[in-house]
């Protein structure tokens, strides 16, 4: 089974364990392209993929290019500033254009969850969501996977931690499910004003203390706290926040030992995680990037790679 | 090859054997130090995936006569073929081992069967981007002709005349549980991927 | 005069002890005579048989768009959806352009409603100037030129004080205040319900206590001040046990529940992958709310429905979810919906279900309308309990067409309609 069930990748919570096998499969043998000295193959020439940031991104865009121009495929990108995507052109008149210029795929971030649906509904272009409001950032779980399965050789029976902003977090949903489906056990922790109503109907069990929650973990995944949620009251300071459940040498010693540590980026160092062990021998933080690159490299290619 | 399309071959005639498959690259590896005066900077790469097992048989039959070992890796070139648009399904990509810098050396690719020289062509464009070799040289379990480019074999385990149609299977011990070469023909129609080589 | 002789029917109208086979004579604009086998020389016959005879409905709770937002709807084509839907009479909300918050709209609406309306029309004044939540409006003017209900509906009137002012006021004039309950402090930029929904779709919950603790002050002011509370689409099960005991208490409060909330859960978001007619406030609840509303308008704790229509454009709801407009359209759904999804189950009797469409809102309302006494206006509705029709929206008077019901197979049909005394649609065709 080389194939994906759908033509768009809009989150984990519909994918099996067969397509993620599939992906990180695939993502494993491009990962050996990014490390070659000539980092381009021939693959996808002559195809064309479209970005859409109704959002500022950095890392996921610089990421989705380099997958592109890793497989020769041609990549266009809008970013919403200055674009008609903030002249208030509707999103309709956008998936109007896009179905005339033809790419075969189109990548979207888009601050509404659910807008790549709506998109992915309305053109017979591949989509993959790059990020929808606070829904899911599926490409972001794949590669937290693969960045384990790396290390681990098996996700399965591992017990994964995720710690932070779960509320307003689209990786967080991503990794909930996806882990989960791979075998892992999923526990989540935040203080209560940042854990979303219900979290446990996906499957993850919650432990408020942060102390419980990285008792015994083979993983740890740190959320990015973003900043501006303290001027919305759901923690009272940084500091407080740091003290409570920032993650530091103290508090990974909870895990079990040789536990990886993850961050999805751009780390507010002193905040959610400490620099010394951002930087230290558990942190597979920097695997992450060109893990990224793969697991975007491996979507193209099982999503424009066939005939029609 | 889909299953429905192999569905549709039936074995016309084995032309090689256990024996006859051993025989062959024994005097191949002969052949490849013979060529190169030894061994002395070159390196094996099996193409995915019954070159692989090939390339390593050569690599120990070759450690055998001379006495020294022969860096050996293998090659996925479906990132590199010039038919994934014309294919309905999408091959899985499997991966790429090269041990050593190629730069410089000369390469001794090894793919069970020879047909349009379309996988070489990949596996050349595919060895370029690792660096600049030496020389290339193609080896090939069975070649059955039908060249769509001008590539040919340095080494060759058995020429086998065929008709476009058929279809040329290489069995091996680490893949398939057993060895031969067998043609299959189709049982009606024609051959619907034509040019494409499996 | 001219007559006309409605025959053959059940006639449905509980509040004058009626639930029977019987003939219905009209002449003129009045209900002249009741009773079987009546024959009159000269009417124009009307058969109802295997037919529901109804009052007219009433609804508390419609928005026009005109003035303003005439691309949505307007007072034609409001009043056309709204006939086929069984209602003769509306109350329009103010939330126009601009809000209708003095008699001069007052009377544009009434004036324009009475030259091409389809059913009669009483605008609903706003509570403040401009919806702005600040001042009061002049309530006493507006009355006089005809509105019966004042309202902020579309924005809560976020500050107690100017709450408790209105209601105060009202009771010079013993009109009802409708409230849109939601605190937005609360609410924020909430898209769906808060919960298990808002969390799997990763879209911005408004909890149901933005709705609550807003009940909960006004039931509270009314209890202080008086006036007459009337409390719009309700929609948690918490609200109704609020109301529930401020009713105990002697409270002059009263409330409505729209047919989606009755029938619809937040469920229905995620079915539909992110369906922007799944999109309104109060948002789609659960389904324990949801039973709660139906046991609760059983029971008479809710006392009338609303539909809340709110026509939006193509464009308008044709968006992200997050940016699309709030509201469903409801007239031309509301018996249907309510009948298929309640009624035929057992859930709520037909006779309810009718008094809350008609005498229920007409007496929140203070009009004579809800009612096939003799010599009442003859304001009826007439309906057909067994015929099955599948939601199309292309075929809905209204420009919005705004339903997540599309396709949707629903047993109930309004046949026929009479306005003050005359047929605006027959045989579910608009005259």
């Amino acid at each position: 089974m080389a194939e994906l069930k759908s033509k768009d990748v809009l989150g984990l919570e519909h994918m099996s364990a067969d397509e993620i096998q599939l992906i990180l499969d695939t993502a494993d043998s491009m990962r050996e392209i990014i490390d070659r000295p000539i980092k381009q193959v021939p693959t996808l020439r002559g195809r064309n993929v479209l970005s859409l940031f109704y959002e500022s991104s950095t890392r996921t865009k610089i990421s989705f290019d380099l997958a592109c121009r890793y497989l020769s495929a041609g990549a266009v990108s809008v970013a919403k500033s200055g674009s008609s995507l903030d002249k208030g052109e509707s999103l309709r008149d956008t998936v109007r254009n896009v179905e005339v210029m033809g790419p075969e795929l189109v990548i979207m971030r888009h601050p509404s969850g659910g807008a790549p649906h709506y998109l992915a509904q309305n053109v017979t272009s591949s989509v993959i969501n790059a990020g929808d409001g606070y829904h899911e950032h599926p490409t972001q779980g794949l590669l937290d996977m693969m960045s384990v399965r790396r290390r681990t050789g098996t996700l399965e029976g591992l017990k994964v931690t995720i710690v932070g902003d779960l509320f307003h977090s689209r990786v967080a949903r991503s990794d909930i499910w996806g882990f989960q489906k791979m075998g892992s056990e999923v526990v989540v922790s935040a203080p209560s004003t940042l854990i979303p109503p219900d979290i446990e109907e996906m499957g993850c069990r919650v432990e408020p203390r942060v102390e419980d929650a990285l008792k015994d973990a083979d993983v740890v995944c740190v959320l990015r706290l973003q900043l501006e949620r303290q001027k919305q009251s759901f923690f009272p300071s940084v500091r407080e926040y740091h003290a409570l459940y920032g993650i530091n040498a103290r508090r990974l010693g909870l895990a079990r030992p040789g536990a990886l540590l993850m961050h999805p980026g751009p780390m507010n160092r002193g905040v959610e995680i400490t620099t010394d062990i951002a930087d230290g021998p558990q942190s597979i933080i920097l695997d992450q990037v060109p893990n990224g690159v793969a697991v975007r490299m491996a979507l193209l290619y099982l999503l424009l790679g066939g005939g029609e | 090859m889909n299953s429905e399309e192999k569905a549709n071959l039936r074995q016309k005639a084995q032309i090689m054997d256990a024996d006859a498959i051993s025989r062959a690259l024994v005097r191949i590896s002969h052949e490849i130090v013979e060529k190169n005066s030894g061994t002395e900077g070159i390196i094996l790469v099996g193409i995915h995936r019954r070159g692989v097992p090939l390339a390593e048989r050569l690599a120990r039959q070759i450690e055998r006569i001379e006495g020294t070992e022969v860096p050996c890796g293998n090659l996925d070139i479906t990132l590199y073929r010039d038919d994934l648009t014309l294919r309905h399904d999408r091959p899985l990509v499997q991966g790429t081992y090269v041990p050593i810098d190629i730069t410089s050396r000369t390469v001794i690719l090894v793919d069970d069967v020879l047909f349009t020289g379309r996988t070489i062509r990949a596996a050349m464009d595919a060895l370029m981007d690792f660096g600049r070799p030496g020389a290339i040289q193609v080896v090939a379990l069975v070649d059955r002709g039908h060249r769509e480019l001008p590539i040919r074999a340095d080494f060759v385990g058995k020429n086998v005349p065929t008709s476009r149609q058929e279809v040329v299977e290489v069995a091996v011990r680490e893949i398939d549980g057993f060895e031969e070469v067998v043609i299959m023909e189709r049982i009606g129609g024609e051959a619907s991927n034509g040019g494409v080589e499996e | 005069m001219q007559k006309i002789l409605i025959k053959g029917g059940h006639v449905i109208d509980l509040g004058n002890g009626r639930d029977t086979k019987a003939d219905l004579l009209v002449e003129g604009n009045r209900i002249a005579a009741i009773g079987d086998q009546l024959t009159v020389e000269g009417a124009e016959v009307v058969d109802a048989e295997g037919c529901t005879v109804s009052p007219g409905f009433v609804d508390l709770h419609v928005h026009l768009r005109e003035p303003g937002f005439e691309y949505k709807e307007d007072i034609f084509t409001g009043t056309r959806a709204a006939a086929r839907g069984g209602f003769t009479s509306i109350v329009c909300m103010p939330n126009t352009e601009p809000v209708i918050d003095d008699e001069t709209g007052v009377r544009f609406v009434r004036d324009k409603a009475g030259q091409h309306g389809a059913v009669r029309v009483y605008p609903a004044g706003a509570v403040t100037k401009g919806q702005k939540g600040e001042e009061i409006a002049e309530i006493g003017l507006m009355h006089e030129a005809g509105a019966k209900m004042f309202s902020d509906d579309g924005l809560p009137v976020v500050s107690a004080r100017v709450m408790s002012t209105a209601l105060t006021y009202s009771k010079m004039f013993g009109v009802p205040i409708s409230t849109h309950e939601e605190d937005p402090t609360l609410a924020g930029d909430g898209a769906v319900n808060f919960g298990r929904i808002s969390t799997l779709m990763g879209l911005p919950g408004m909890p149901e206590e933005a709705e609550t603790v807003m009940i909960a002050r006004d039931l509270e002011l009314c209890r202080r001040v008086g006036g007459h509370l009337h409390i719009g689409h309700v929609s948690t099960a918490r609200s109704v046990a609020l109301i529930a005991g401020a009713k105990e208490d002697g409270v002059n409060v009263t409330c409505e529940v729209t047919p989606h909330h009755l029938t619809l859960t937040e469920d229905l978001v995620r079915e539909s992958d992110y369906d922007t007619n799944t999109k309104m406030k109060p948002p789609l609840r659960t389904e324990s709310d949801r039973r709660a509303l139906v046991t609760a308008l059983r029971e008479g704790i809710i006392d009338a429905v609303a539909t809340d229509h709110a026509p939006h454009s193509f464009d308008d709801k044709d968006r992200e979810y997050i940016f699309a407009d709030n509201g469903i359209v409801g007239l031309e759904t509301a018996f249907a919906l309510l009948h298929d999804r309640l009624v035929l189950p057992g859930d709520l009797p037909l006779h309810r279900l009718i008094e809350a469409l008609t005498a229920a809102p007409a007496r929140i309302l203070g009009v004579d309308a809800g009612t096939l006494r003799e010599g009442a206006l003859a304001d009826i509705a007439i309906l057909r309990t067994d015929q099955e029709w599948a939601v199309n929206p292309g075929d809905f008077a209204s420009k919005g067409r705004n339903t997540p019901l599309v396709g949707w197979s629903l047993t109930g049909k309004v046949e026929t309609v009479l306005v003050d005394g005359k047929i605006v649609m027959r045989g579910g065709e608009l005259l």
